[in-house]
């Protein structure tokens, strides 16, 4: 306890009551966190073994069922269709798509004018800051059967495409990409900026090309930044649920089922509010699988 | 030393203070919204369907009267969006601070509701007005306990919409009388290949169709099939009339003959076919209830004075024109009062006056439905109302289906919206649909309520 505490520059004099008036001051934070993050938490847990339900007989009476809603997880098809259609989620619109386009356009922009920077920085954030809903009706302005892409093909000749029927994984993927690119530029700008400027001169001085001074110096240099960049960005694809919702609803049929979705479908559609709750629990070890499945392959310390 | 623990005291006790505060702040607000007797509400929940709202205009002329017969209350109208309704409900119903006194309950969901502790059982047996309605729709708005939950205010029934004009371009025969399911898809096949344009059969789809894809879709189908959807108590979840329901639409999908999905599987879908596809002659056949009509009056969103000269109502057939050679499902809404609401008593007086002779016949006239009042049914004006299919129903009515009245119905149903959705897209083929299907019912209601045939 001791060590881990705060190291103040003045001696203790009275240790016992420093504690004291530090739990004082600390008291109402906990207190709300106990009410409003711990319990709802616990109660998660709880609720993933009953049978509880919106309507009928159990909404009365819930009851503890064990595992039972585990074990059906897993004999569920359409659970594991959600589950497969949440890595595609995750791992093209989140790990590759916005990472390596926030990247590139992080390394584009360093060492740019300060105009050029503004200009290309606030395109791309501007995307990040609309709110997921608000995303989510820009595209599907721009994919319905009669939005501005099938607009441009027809001015050309050519025949529509029912896009979001057609494409729909792609286009939320895409969605998702333009969303939240600017959230990994920005961070990668950040570390980008940290690099000191020597160590790549030297690095040139002693015949690096361009490529090999990115994977030797620059990359190994901002290891640390890219783990948080990677663990924060699943966290929030793995949650995401407005920008599918509000584009395709889940569908068609099961093609845009990402958890989240079918998290709410079993719950408030179907229900199944018990079923739903250990979904989101199953959700939450993904989200922590993936977290530190990413430390031990970066072979990184947070 | 001891400075610390007093100040830690009072810190603690200014905390539990403004704790105290807030919850006691918080109870006194109730306690007066409940206590006093000058101003009380009702809430009233219902569906606001399309921008007509016909039911929030019926129900705006009842809170008008009830007001002035009530000084001092207050109706609260809350109109809650269609496609949200089944979803939002329960969540309002479920919770004293905001169950509606009155709600607009679909039938269907009265024993699910009912044991869950939702309902409050209305005193129907001293209603005087409960002997003019129809004895087969009230038995509908029963729980499992036998108590009467709702009082119904519409009921309907299901068919086929043709297209005269287009039928008679293509030289198919009219009128139309399918007298089988291969009649409809061989009619289907002479428009779309005569008529590339247009769309040759419409039926609600997907999951976002939710009870209109189960209803007006897939029941149509099956119970014109050898095997029910439910019977002895368990639901049938594998069987050959499941199985060519599914092969009936996979065929309208497959061979082109139904609407883009892009179009059929959004929660918007009823609403084009309704204002855009059948007044603009774009859709051959649709299978669908009578209350379209209502849509197409002055007062709906798409008047439409010549519907029924364009587009005729015919019975649905049985698979292979087996007897008794036709089949339709009937369901119907109720007024239902929230058992965990405040003002209760308050709640059935309004139902009593929202659904007596003279506003039910306001309602009916309005939407387009068919009324379960026997007097209202009997009203030349309401009977002979030019642009309805009321006459046509009364036929409609000798072959109709209610579904399943069982608490598991809800469940099943959204399971069938699931099953249909994945045939409809090509996601699985009918028997592996069908399998899904069987194992997510058996995992809902119990492998012991359950039967393959």
């Amino acid at each position: 306890m001791e060590a881990s505490h705060p190291r103040v520059s003045k001696p203790k004099r009275n240790g016992g009551g420093e504690q004291w008036r530090a739990a004082l001051f600390l008291s109402p934070s906990w207190l709300l966190l106990l009410l409003f993050f711990f319990v709802p938490t616990i109660l998660t847990f709880y609720f993933a073994f009953t049978n509880m339900a919106l309507t009928g007989a159990t909404a009365a009476k819930t009851e503890f069922i064990g595992f039972e809603n585990f074990k059906y997880m897993f004999q569920d098809a359409n659970f594991r269709t959600s589950v497969w259609n949440t890595l595609i989620f995750l791992i093209f619109s989140a790990v590759i798509g916005q990472q390596v386009m926030g990247f590139i356009i992080a390394v584009l922009m360093n060492g740019r004018k300060q105009w050029f920077r503004s200009v290309i920085g606030s395109i791309v954030i501007a995307g990040w800051v609309a709110p997921e809903v608000v995303c989510a009706f820009v595209w599907f302005a721009f994919l319905n059967d009669t939005g501005t892409v099938n607009a441009a093909i027809e001015s050309l000749g050519m025949k529509p495409v029912a896009w979001l029927y057609t494409f729909p994984m792609v286009s939320v993927i895409v969605a998702n990409i333009w969303h939240g690119t600017a959230f990994s530029m920005m961070v990668f700008q950040a570390a980008l900026g940290d690099v000191p400027k020597e160590v790549e001169e030297s690095a040139m001085i002693d015949g690096a090309s361009a490529w090999q001074r990115m994977i030797r110096i620059t990359l190994p240099m901002i290891i640390g930044s890219v783990t948080t960049n990677m663990v924060l960005v699943t966290l929030q694809t793995l949650g995401s649920f407005t920008l599918i919702y509000a584009l395709t609803g889940g569908g068609p049929g099961m093609a845009t089922e990402t958890l989240p979705i079918y998290m709410y479908h079993q719950a408030f559609v179907n229900y199944q509010l018990g079923y739903g709750t250990a979904i989101s629990l199953m959700l939450l070890v993904i989200g922590i699988v993936a977290s530190l499945l990413y430390m031990r392959m970066l072979k990184v310390k947070l | 030393m001891a400075k610390g623990k007093r100040k830690w005291m009072t810190g603690l006790l200014v905390s539990l203070t403004v704790l105290t505060a807030a919850c006691s702040n918080n109870s006194a607000g109730t306690s007066a919204s409940g206590g006093d007797s000058s101003n009380k509400v009702v809430k009233v929940a219902y569906g606001k369907w399309n921008e007509t709202d016909n039911w929030g205009k019926w129900l705006t002329s009842v809170k008008t009267e009830f007001e002035k017969a009530h000084p001092g209350v207050t109706v609260e109208l809350q109109p809650i969006q269609g496609a949200q309704y089944a979803t939002k409900i329960p969540l309002l119903m479920s919770d004293p601070s905001s169950a509606p006194e009155v709600l607009a309950e679909d039938s269907f969901m009265i024993n699910a509701d009912s044991e869950a502790g939702y309902l409050e059982p209305l005193k129907v047996d001293s209603w005087s007005d409960w002997s003019n309605f129809n004895e087969a729709i009230k038995a509908a708005a029963k729980g499992k306990d036998d108590k009467t939950y709702g009082v119904p205010f519409s009921t309907d029934v299901r068919g086929l919409y043709y297209n005269k004009e287009l039928f008679k371009k293509v030289g198919l025969p009219v009128p139309w009388e399918p007298k089988n399911w291969q009649d409809i898809l061989t009619a289907s096949q002479t428009i779309h290949e005569k008529l590339p344009d247009i769309i040759p059969f419409w039926m609600n789809s997907g999951k976002a169709g939710q009870e209109a894809t189960t209803m007006q879709t897939f029941e149509m189908l099956l119970y014109g099939t050898a095997n029910p959807l439910y019977e002895n108590g368990k639901w049938i979840t594998q069987s050959p009339g499941i199985l060519s329901s599914l092969n009936f639409i996979n065929n309208i999908y497959s061979n082109g003959f139904g609407p883009p999905l892009s179009q059929v599987l959004t929660a918007q879908a009823g609403q084009v076919l309704e204002t855009d596809l059948m007044p603009n002659q774009k859709v051959a056949i649709a299978l669908n209830g009578n209350w379209l009509t209502g849509t197409w009056a002055a007062s709906g969103s798409k008047p439409w004075p010549e519907a029924l000269d364009v587009y005729d109502f015919v019975k649905m057939p049985t698979e292979n024109g087996q007897a008794p050679g036709f089949t339709s499902m009937s369901g119907g809404w109720t007024l239902a009062v929230g058992a965990k609401s405040v003002e209760k008593e308050l709640g059935w007086e309004f139902i009593q006056l929202a659904i007596n002779e003279k506003h039910n016949k306001e309602f009916a006239m309005l939407d387009g439905a068919l009324t379960p009042r026997l007097d209202v049914a009997k009203d030349k004006e309401y009977s002979e109302q030019p642009g309805t299919l009321y006459a046509k129903a009364a036929d409609f009515i000798t072959y109709t289906h209610v579904r399943p009245s069982t608490a598991d119905y809800p469940v099943v149903s959204t399971a069938i919206q699931e099953m249909v959705e994945k045939v409809v897209t090509q996601g699985a083929s009918p028997q592996d649909a069908m399998t899904q299907y069987a194992q997510s019912v058996e995992r809902s209601v119990g492998a012991d309520k359950t039967e393959t045939k």
